[in-house]
């Protein structure tokens, strides 16, 4: 896996390239634009870091307290320790019930733990609901996004796969049209499913309650027409009050996708007469990451997407570049904890500008921890993590004459090369950035001039 | 050893040290919580109409099949709630009360109480929920302080109709769930 690879392999469609950039620029403008609303933003992002901060110090006690209430409920608690084990038991509970088809809505943690292949090995069909979801999975893709899963793909890639799926009009790329084929074809899996899979957004351990929050109300549909809930959910998403989901709800969305609030946001408290409710608890390496004092921030995550959608490196390289479920800035902190040396070049997937800790609703410092993966890859691996820039940085700083040489010839030509190269489709950084103005001399030369 | 047991001893072994939980304070909310309301809930592509505009709709529209569960539309209300709640896959309207709404965000709290079966808000083609005026509160902390944690085995924030961007960002309503949320306040 190598990320420079990959987002070489990305930028070759040069204008596509320019609009995921672009659209995902707009995501991000529109989530500025809500938070200037909300005067105590800053306050509420300090509450949720610190309430995540709380509930990991003891989540031990809060998974037991979890669990203890939502057993009262009448919910069907499960521990996972791994990816296979999750499936196992969904595996478990389907064939209990003779299930041969199921719903899901999205959920990162079922991909993951790789469920949806499981399941189709055993015969079972597998429906994701969220219409991006939908679309990505009839092209047999990963999510490119973990809140805009299709948000590498164009409106004609979408028509194409309905034209042949779903047998929509060839050549009619109207999103009100295809949204609402998709309506059709998703209404009459609903009411077939025996069973609905959903993730889980928050876990409420004094209520025994989890919450699920999505625009579509996919989630809702599957598990109100079902007869069996499997909840699937990271042991990193409990908190420990019902109130403390006011924080959480009120930054999410708007930390999304700039909309005050998801449009459903639904609390399962107990299963409806005569159904099921099962909630599945899923380690698979938390509780590793959780060890890592210098890392366990990262798993204060609320999975909103902002910092991807601010990465000037993953909105110019996509999200498969990254080759991991969680991509973009919060994804390099997370993968390299599973697999240091599958992962070794995604820290290095960033410019370090700071803006995905800036916009992170719960605070976590991401650009400081991608800094200490590099150092942690780096005595891992020796040099041969470094990237080219870096060497090539070294063989400059090694030797003082081409220091101070590439200094002369880097003021010359920033000033006399002419735009139309700066800001070549080429050059991805010239884009959407304005060069410094160049000094006239070096800090060197000055010095020499004015010392007395 | 289980995975339960294997995962709890793996955090107990960490001997962290406990954080401080935070209160969360009380915060300014807007002047006029019905104006704010209506704003926020316009945003989420949902519309605040008067009792009467609402029957006049009604009485517009080719709507077959409603369900109310609030007395004030009984005369409307043409059928009976299912045993199973795939029986109102032709579900047209329905019209439920909802108990708190925030300004903030135009989000409005319902639950098992408010809906007879968990479907009806998600299959009904089209959604109607009244609220009281004075159940309107500033903001979120402030409507679940209202809610607390009284007992319902389901209960929701629905803040507009059910919609999606998943097609080249362009906003589409009516995804799944009602395709309209309309919001009459008492
Ligand atoms: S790290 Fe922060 S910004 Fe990124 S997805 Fe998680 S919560 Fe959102």
């Amino acid at each position: 896996m190598s990320h420079p690879a990959n987002a070489t392999a990305f930028l070759k469609d040069q204008s596509r390239a320019k609009w995921h950039d672009e659209t995902l620029w707009i995501v991000r403008q529109k989530r500025d634009q809500t938070i200037h609303a909300i005067p105590e933003w800053e306050k509420l992002r300090d509450l949720a870091s610190q309430i995540k901060e709380h509930t990991l110090s003891k989540l031990d006690f809060y998974l037991e307290e979890l669990e203890k209430n939502a057993s009262a409920n009448g919910i069907k608690v499960h521990w996972a320790e791994n990816a296979e084990e999750h499936n196992e038991i969904v595996g478990r509970i389907l064939e209990e019930k003779n299930c041969k088809a199921i719903v899901k809505s999205k959920s990162i943690l079922t991909e993951e733990c790789h469920l949806n292949p499981y399941l189709e090995s055993k015969g079972i069909e597998v429906v994701d609901t969220d219409l991006g979801e939908r679309i990505i999975q009839f092209l047999k893709q990963p999510p490119s996004h973990i809140v805009m899963p299709a948000i590498h793909l164009k409106k004609r890639d979408i028509s194409d796969i309905f034209h042949e799926k779903l047998h929509t009009e060839k050549g009619n790329e109207d999103p009100v049209y295809l949204t609402h084929a998709a309506r059709l074809h998703l209404r009459s899996k609903f009411l077939e499913a025996k069973v609905a899979i959903t993730g889980v957004n928050f876990a409420v351990a004094e209520t025994g309650e989890f919450v699920v929050c999505t625009n579509e109300g996919n989630a809702d549909m599957g598990v109100h027409l079902a007869d069996t809930h499997i909840a699937c959910m990271g042991i990193e998403k409990l908190i420990p009050r019902r109130k403390d989901l006011g924080v959480f709800l009120r930054l999410l969305a708007r930390s999304a996708t700039g909309q005050s609030i998801t449009n459903y946001n639904s609390h399962f408290r107990s299963p409806a007469p005569g159904k099921e409710l099962h909630l599945i608890l899923v380690n698979n390496g938390r509780t590793k990451q959780l060890a890592r004092e210098k890392f366990r921030n990262s798993l204060k995550c609320i999975r909103c997407g902002a910092c991807m959608n601010t990465c000037p490196i993953y909105r110019r390289s996509g999200g498969f570049s990254y080759g991991s479920t969680v991509p973009g800035p919060i994804g390099s902190i997370l993968s390299p904890g599973i697999d240091l040396k599958k992962y070794s070049t995604l820290p290095f997937a960033s410019t370090l500008c700071g803006s995905c800790s800036d916009v992170c609703p719960v605070k976590i410092n991401i650009h400081e921890q991608l800094y200490e993966w590099r150092q942690e890859i780096t005595k891992a691996h020796g040099t041969s993590a470094k990237g080219l820039s870096m060497q090539l940085a070294n063989g400059i700083f090694k030797s003082p004459l081409a220091y101070k040489l590439s200094g002369k010839m880097m003021r010359a030509a920033l000033k006399n090369l002419p735009e139309s190269i700066i800001y070549n489709p080429l050059n991805v950084w010239g884009k959407s950035r304005n060069l410094p103005e160049t000094p006239a001399e070096s800090f060197k030369d000055w010095y020499k001039k004015n010392r007395k | 050893m289980s995975s339960k047991s294997s995962i709890i001893s793996q955090i107990k072994n960490l001997n962290m040290e406990e954080k401080p939980l935070p209160e969360i304070p009380d915060f300014e909310v807007a002047a006029n919580l019905e104006e704010a309301f209506a704003q926020s809930l316009a945003g989420n592509k949902g519309q605040v109409v008067s009792k009467d505009e609402l029957e006049a709709l009604i009485a517009a529209s080719d709507f077959k099949k409603i369900y109310s569960s609030s007395p004030l539309f009984d005369a409307y209300s043409n059928c009976e709630l299912p045993a199973h709640p795939a029986e109102f896959a032709d579900l047209d309207l329905a019209i439920l009360e909802g108990q708190v709404a925030s300004a903030e965000n135009g989000a409005i709290w319902l639950d098992e109480s408010n809906l007879g079966i968990r479907a009806i808000p998600f299959i009904t083609s089209h959604l109607v929920i009244l609220i009281r005026g004075e159940a309107i509160v500033g903001n979120m902390h402030e409507a679940y302080q209202k809610i607390g944690s009284a007992h319902s085995g389901f209960g929701a924030f629905i803040a507009g109709p059910s919609k999606t961007a998943d097609i080249e960002q362009s906003l589409v309503v009516g995804a799944h769930g009602a395709m309209s949320l309309r919001v009459v306040i008492l």
